[in-house]
């Protein structure tokens, strides 16, 4: 096994420092068959064939409650390490899920933004590119969220096979290759910024594998992971946790959450796979004793339309983020958006709690960084992190 | 023959196709850039590829229906074997903007059926494939317009229809798509028959008038009891439609654009050649084809050398038909067709009805790695009669380190690659020692030697553009 120190893994952390987990919903999340104002007289109009069966609703309270799936993350609200937030988004929604989803991955609603939240958020965990695998996302795609020039972020799809040119034996003549390899990938100056983009992406790849491999070697753990893309993930998110290579932001996604049409079924099943798969993740965790420091996010692009269309739901406005781990003073935050028709924006909840606050209480309450630039801006945030 | 002639034909070859070897580039020079460009847009004059080839060693990948991972092992052996290049290129183009996947339609022969049908019409007019599109079944069951009834729209179709394949967002309202939406009520397909019984059965477009909603609709100031084609039509008829296709077109064939969402908010970087194509599909009707040759015969075009980073179709099918010995329908077609998608572009199953991101985007750390692995392991294999071809070239040219990596250089694109990245292949072949062509050894002799070096060239930063 290689040394860590000598691949700049961990330099300049501990195992305790807190560590943030996305998993991003996406398609559009429904927010109303996700937390249901159960009691609510409107819900059941509105939503006539597309809604959650009283009887079926997990209550939290007298007027809400989650979907029937969501059995995991009941537990995990009522020991108090959940907290929901309530009419998330931000003002005159595209109703696009790209140019929304942009804009919840570069805090940019008005221009083109180029720079990720959390590209901004790994440059300042570690300014000095010590480590490459500070920022680990769940492949085949990065997301934007994580792009920042000059940012290393480790894409993985398959934590077994991530090497450079494995196929070439023997191992002389992979050694001579992958070190001509780094020499050319070594940013050449002022050959612009996809050059220098490519140059850095190889050079993370090498060192970021050398790293990573060691993290499976390493694992063992008695929880059985459900059969789903998103457990996959999760377990291969706490293989690497769990490995102790300073990796603090980690980036997975399920879908698709767009229920235009069947929705009940859909939904239902993404809904017991994302459960399931964060029930495992926090056991396997507890089971190594290396969960405390970890708090996961999900988020989606948008919510949905809060009339049905007689099968599922069109694109909407506001929507419901959900922060769990034991660093979260459980509970809600924010208020459920008024469904009276005379409230609503083109059929749709208005946000009532801009994405940034909720950004902001993570950035600065829970990673300890200065939230302005990251977020682009000062927001009044949800007091949701214990601190 | 002039390199400059090689060097524009094989640029015009890697975008119009999937590349060429120095064999064909060579046979193409001698016929001309123009009518090379002409063969290109008249597919009808080649020999098709004869899918029932591929269909006799592998029947059980006609109509795969529902089974997982592999429909498009077809279509990947047809873009190997294919004497049309552009025609298939043209499929992928559509099947990006057009995005429609397996993870929800879950029946891979209709969005086969779809990409035939971008093969069979994708050099005509754009209005054409709209509406084929509007009355696909996976497009419908992928969009579900066979939910928007005329008593309950389901916005779906009607707001991609603007939002993603014609105008783009910033172009028309809520409102807008509320009535578009209600032209395409009706528009919807036959009742699938029950799943696993004898395996998935045909869908099949169906226009149901009772389901229709005919009543007045207001549409981007117009105002008639549209339906879906009148629709259309209004579409096509507003400039914006003409230059955001024309973005597209320019984004696929000519330099990579920033990513389709951000349109909405940043210029083109060549504002005046997107302009240009948007009128010539204004002039053209939208005819795909025409504007095509007007692209691909304009200076902005042959000026575009190496600004687009591959896809990872191009990365694989380019391959492919370099290396040769890839035509025979043979169990590693399925082993290809996976490797595009682990490259992060699974065909025939899209991240969502956006498509993919491209450009820089194809590139992260995982995709670089399976995009070196897969070329390195597939320019080092001696048993492929194009590598050999490949090896003799080098070896015709010397033995000297500098011969050898200028004729990696120049088989392998011809490559222009800055000094620096030179110097490094140099210093890497004098390590190697004087190649001798007679030394024959596996994995010592001459060729060997030179497959590390080709190994080091398709693992070099500039490899990754086309």
């Amino acid at each position: 096994m290689t040394s860590l120190l000598d691949n700049g893994a961990n330099l300049n952390g501990s195992i305790d420092d807190p560590v943030i987990v996305v998993l991003q919903l996406t398609g559009g999340n429904d927010y109303m068959n996700t937390v249901v104002p159960y009691n609510d007289p409107l819900y059941r109009d509105y939503r006539p064939t597309v809604n959650v069966g009283e009887d079926e609703v997990l209550t939290l309270d007298d007027q809400i409650g989650l979907h029937p799936t969501m059995g995991p993350i009941r537990d995990m609200y009522e020991e108090g390490n959940v907290a929901i937030l309530h009419g998330v988004g931000y003002e005159n929604s595209p109703r696009s899920h790209f140019r929304s989803m942009d804009i919840w991955h570069t805090c940019e609603p008005d221009t083109l933004g180029t720079e990720g939240w959390l590209g901004r958020v790994v440059r300042e965990l570690d300014p000095n590119k010590e480590n490459v695998v500070t920022a680990v996302s769940m492949g085949p795609a990065l997301f934007r969220a994580l792009v920042a020039p000059d940012v290393p972020v480790a894409t993985v799809e398959n934590i077994d096979s991530y090497g450079l040119l494995t196929d070439i034996t023997p191992e002389e003549k992979l050694n001579r290759v992958l070190g001509r390899y780094k020499r050319m990938y070594s940013p050449a100056i002022g050959s612009g910024p996809v050059m220098d983009y490519l140059g850095q992406t190889g050079l993370d790849a090498l060192k970021g594998a050398e790293i990573l491999n060691v993290a499976p070697e390493q694992y063992t753990s008695t929880v059985e992971y459900s059969d789903s893309s998103i457990s996959r993930k999760l377990k291969g998110i706490a293989q690497v946790h769990l490995a102790g290579l300073g990796s603090r932001v980690f980036y997975c996604d399920h879908g698709s959450f767009d229920t235009h049409a069947d929705q009940l079924g859909i939904h239902n099943k993404l809904w017991s796979q994302v459960s399931q798969g964060i029930r495992d993740f926090f056991d396997d965790l507890e089971e190594h004793n290396a969960a405390d420091n970890v708090v996961m996010f999900l988020f989606s692009e948008f919510g949905r339309r809060v009339y049905d269309n007689g099968s599922g739901t069109d694109h909407g406005a506001g929507g419901v983020c959900l922060a769990i781990g034991k660093g979260i003073k459980g509970g809600q935050y924010g208020q459920y958006p008024s469904t009276k028709a005379s409230d609503l924006d083109q059929g749709d909840l208005i946000p009532d709690m801009d994405f940034r606050s909720v950004y902001t209480g993570l950035v600065e309450d829970w990673l300890g960084l200065d939230p302005v630039p990251i977020v682009g801006g000062t927001f009044e945030k949800p007091d949701f992190i214990l601190k | 023959m002039t390199d400059s002639n090689l060097s524009l034909m094989a640029h015009l070859m890697r975008r119009a196709g999937f590349g060429a070897s120095r064999d064909e580039l060579e046979r193409r020079v001698e016929v001309g850039y123009e009518a090379t460009v002409d063969e290109l847009l008249n597919p009808q004059t080649q020999d098709p590829v004869d899918i029932y080839e591929f269909l006799r060693y592998y029947p059980l990948w006609w109509k795969p229906g529902t089974m997982g991972g592999l429909g498009h092992a077809s279509w990947v052996w047809r873009m190997i074997n294919t004497k049309a290049p552009l025609q298939e290129k043209l499929c992928l183009f559509y099947h990006q903007l057009f995005a429609t996947g397996v993870a929800k339609v879950d029946h891979y022969d209709e969005i086969e059926d779809m990409i035939d049908s971008f093969r069979d019409q994708g050099l005509g007019h754009y209005k054409d494939l709209l509406m084929m599109v509007a009355q696909s079944p996976a497009m419908i069951y992928w969009l579900d317009n066979h939910e928007n009834h005329a008593d309950s729209v389901n916005e779906n179709w009607g707001r991609e229809l603007l939002e993603l394949f014609t105008m783009g967002v910033g172009n028309y309202t809520e409102t807008d798509v509320r009535e578009c939406s209600r032209a395409f009520t009706g528009w919807t397909l036959k009742h699938k028959l029950p799943r696993f019984h004898m395996g998935r059965w045909d869908w099949e477009y169906e226009f149901r008038p009772e389901d229709h909603d005919y009543s007045e609709k207001t549409f981007l100031g117009h105002t008639g009891n549209f339906d879906g084609e009148e629709i259309i039509d209004i579409v096509l008829s507003k400039p914006p439609t003409a230059a955001f296709i024309a973005r597209h077109l320019y984004s696929f064939f000519v330099a990579d654009e920033p990513q389709v969402p951000a349109w909405s908010v940043t210029p083109p970087n060549d504002p005046k050649a997107v302009q240009f194509i948007a009128d010539a599909l204004m002039e053209s009707d939208y005819h795909i084809g025409t504007v095509l040759g007007k692209i691909f015969n304009s200076d902005f075009f042959k000026d575009a050398r190496f600004e687009r980073v591959k896809n990872p179709t191009e990365v694989v099918i380019g391959t492919l038909r370099l290396v040769e010995d890839t035509e025979r329908p043979a169990p590693e077609t399925m082993n290809w067709a996976s490797q595009i998608g682990f490259m992060g572009q699974e065909l025939l199953n899209p991240p969502s009805v956006e498509g993919w991101h491209s450009g820089i985007e194809w590139i992260n750390s995982g995709t670089l790695m399976k995009r070196t692995n897969f070329t390195a392991e597939m320019i080092s294999d001696l048993s492929k009669p194009g590598v050999v071809k490949i090896i003799n070239r080098i070896k015709a040219s010397g033995s000297s380190p500098e011969d050898v990596v200028d004729a990696c250089l120049d088989v392998m694109g011809p490559l222009d690659i800055p000094a620096e990245s030179r110097d490094e292949l140099l210093d890497h072949a004098k390590n190697l020692g004087e190649i001798d062509w007679d030394d024959d050894r596996p994995g010592q002799g001459g060729a060997a030697k030179a497959t590390e070096i080709l190994q080091l060239v398709v693992s070099l930063r500039e490899y990754q553009f086309a």
